[in-house]
């Protein structure tokens, strides 16, 4: 029971996931995007953990993977003590109850042809928790949770907005009272105003349910805001790690400082100190040797290009993957 | 700068879009300028209509969509009101346009060097060879690297990032004096965006070029714009150069937008505060209410805010508002300066 003993509700070890590139006439394997490759996450009960990181890092993907909404390759996620990888489909199934996720796409996440009331309600048919009159009592109550008025229920998605629809997503994912809930972006396709209103709600209901929540998003502003602690993905990999505010005042991996540098600020006046970045993200089917980001990296050693860097912690926690901060680090993993 | 005439002046402008509901009014009677070097900043949230403001001044808005009413002046010359062949020759060569979704935007079939050498083609009489050079030097200017290659490339042997350089290389080949941006950045990553909008500011200054830049994102605005227009509901409900817009907002509506985003490095200690979000949401187009839009979500609302439509009045030095705040209603739906 690894996962009590620390007060850690999630462990995530050397979790990888590999996608097979086919070609040819037989379909011939000739090759793996890798999508995550060797993430280590743990997330305390009851905290916020932002994951954070530009499209194709792989934030997603961990997020499904923990879920397994999509099986790993490689890897271990204990979740509440036991080990998710090694649960049955039906096992897993049971399990679901205690994780949720709430998607990006308020319009494509919910079922166009079923009424609100049984979005809401169906997880509660699924685990046989409850039916008929006591089921709408409970998806009422869900949805004056999320503040949405009761009378939603016999109405279809399409007649809400961007902003009511996420609450639906929410409300559907509270149904069953889950310990986690991974939030895969969920602000991001709404406007400011609304934006602001979901990040609240989330806020409330964390608290009201005692919850833990992955954040994953690209939209470092409200990732801070939102976070305990924030953990920054670069192709696959987890670079930094730290407290939130430790993170946004004092980044150590270089990618983290060109990162933040690169956020506009919502003030005209203020200076501009952005640090550039050489080209694109590099191909996750052909991730560069050494550290991943020393062909982007302003400051990159020779080292960096033949030598993995390891995630160490620089004190209280700080963790970051890079030679720099840690001229040790280039040992292999214990 | 201020006894010069506008490059640009729209002049309540409407557009109407008539859908099986009923008629809405995507843009409700608005008029602003874009002076000659400067970037105008439009902001606001989806469906306040400031897309269809851009097609607008191209008249691409197709039915449904008609421009019910309005002017649209470049450099003197009604928009509106020129032919079909007179509006095709302002397209592109004296007013270009730059969407969000770059790869969308681009033909996949044809490689960026054809499609750029095609814009080029239709406003100028040049060869094909001299226009795949011309082609080359300009993926150079927007910074893409290795451009004699990359001119052969098609768009999905690209990132995001760079197909948006091609897009600002094509908007750019028949040297335009006005660049409209419509959400040039929202599609990138951060790191990306920055880039962009740097390249952006960059070939403004070098080609003298006036700029509507369209976003959502006030980060954007504030970093790029010199005078910004803040859109609501189909109207604009304030105006004002970047700096004071964001120093002192004056409409409830700019208020509440600017207080509901969450700042970088705005955290105090360990504690997470609620966001000041705007309550309520965006009116639906088809069920307008009388008055001010802003009204059934506004905090300050007064009586006179749900009866009477404020208009867009000057306030002191170049500031706009619409708001009976700042323009308290005299007589009979009329409102004048304080």
């Amino acid at each position: 029971m690894i996962g009590q003993e620390n007060g850690n509700l999630l462990e995530v070890r050397g979790l990888k996931k590999y996608f097979p590139i086919r070609r040819g006439v037989f379909s011939r394997v000739s090759g793996h995007v890798r999508a995550v490759d060797g993430v280590d996450l743990a997330l305390r009960r009851g905290e916020t953990l932002g994951l954070v990181g530009e499209s194709g890092s792989g934030k997603t993907t961990t997020g499904r993977c923990i879920l397994r909404l999509l099986e790993p390759t490689e890897g271990s996620v204990v979740f509440d003590g036991v080990n998710l990888l090694g649960l049955s489909p039906k096992e897993m199934r049971k399990m679901r109850r205690e994780l949720q996720v709430i998607f990006q796409d308020p319009y494509s996440s919910l079922n166009p042809r079923m009424r609100v009331g049984s979005i809401v309600g169906e997880p509660l048919i699924i685990h046989k928790i409850a039916k008929g009159s006591e089921r709408e009592h409970r998806v009422a109550d869900l949805l004056c949770k999320v503040g949405l008025d009761p009378s939603a229920m016999k109405r279809y998605p399409h007649e809400f907005s961007g902003g009511q629809r996420q609450r639906i997503g929410i409300a559907r994912a509270l149904a069953l009272r889950p310990k986690l809930i991974i939030c895969d972006e969920p602000v991001s396709a709404l406007d400011v105003s609304v934006q602001a209103q979901v990040v609240n709600l989330l806020m409330d209901l964390q608290e009201e349910f005692s919850l833990t929540y992955l954040f994953i998003a690209h939209d470092l502003s409200v990732v801070e805001h939102i976070s305990d602690r924030v953990a920054v993905m670069y192709l696959g990999k987890i670079v930094e790690v730290a407290e939130a505010e430790v993170l946004y005042r004092n980044p150590q991996h270089p990618y983290t400082k060109a990162l933040l540098s690169a956020v506009p600020v919502p003030d005209p006046t203020a200076k501009s100190e952005r640090i550039a970045l050489k080209g694109d993200l590099p191909s996750p089917a052909a991730p560069p040797p050494g550290c991943a980001f020393h062909p982007r990296c302003p400051v990159a050693v020779e080292v960096c290009s033949r030598v993995v860097p390891r995630l160490l912690d620089s004190g209280g926690g700080h963790l970051a993957s890079c030679h720099l901060v840690h001229p040790d680090s280039s040992g292999a993993p214990p | 700068m201020e006894t010069q005439a506008p490059l640009l002046e729209v002049d309540n402008l409407r557009v109407e879009f008539n859908t099986l509901e009923g008629r809405i009014r995507a843009v409700d009677g608005i008029s602003f300028n874009v002076q000659e070097g400067e970037t105008l900043g439009l902001v606001g949230e989806s469906g306040c209509g400031k897309s269809i403001t851009a097609m607008s001044i191209l008249r691409l808005i197709t039915p449904p969509g008609r421009i019910a009413a309005g002017r649209i002046l470049y450099r003197g010359r009604d928009l509106l009101t020129v032919s079909e062949p007179e509006i095709r020759k302002v397209r592109g060569k004296e007013i270009a346009l730059i969407f969000q979704e770059p790869v969308a935007a681009l033909n996949p079939v044809y490689t960026v060097g054809n499609q750029i050498a095609e814009a080029i083609r239709v406003h100028n009489k040049v060869s094909k060879k001299d226009a795949l050079i011309e082609a080359v030097r300009l993926l150079r200017l927007v910074q893409i690297p290795d451009p004699e290659r990359r001119v052969r490339d098609y768009p999905h042997q690209m990132s995001g990032g760079m197909c948006q350089r091609v897009m600002i290389a094509m908007s750019l080949s028949c040297k335009p004096s006005l660049l409209m941006a419509d959400e040039p950045t929202t599609a990138l990553d951060v790191t990306i965006q920055a880039e962009i909008l740097d390249l952006l500011k960059r070939l403004k200054d070098e080609f003298r070029l006036s700029m509507l830049l369209i976003s959502h994102n006030l980060g954007v605005i504030a970093g790029s714009a010199d005078r910004v227009a803040v859109m609501y509901a189909g109207r604009i409900v304030e105006e004002a150069p970047v700096r004071e817009i964001f120093a002192s907002p004056k409409h409830p509506y700019t208020i509440g937008l600017l207080r509901s985003v969450p700042r970088l490095g705005g955290r105090d200690r360990g504690v997470r505060r609620r966001l000041p979000a705007i309550p309520g949401n965006v009116p639906d187009p088809l069920s307008r209410e009388p008055g001010c839009p802003f009204a059934p979500r506004c905090t300050e609302v007064m009586q006179v805010c749900r009866r009477e439509e404020p208009q867009l009045l000057p306030l002191e030095g170049e500031r706009k508002v619409s708001c009976f705040l700042h323009h308290p209603a005299v007589g009979e739906g009329k409102a004048v300066a304080r």
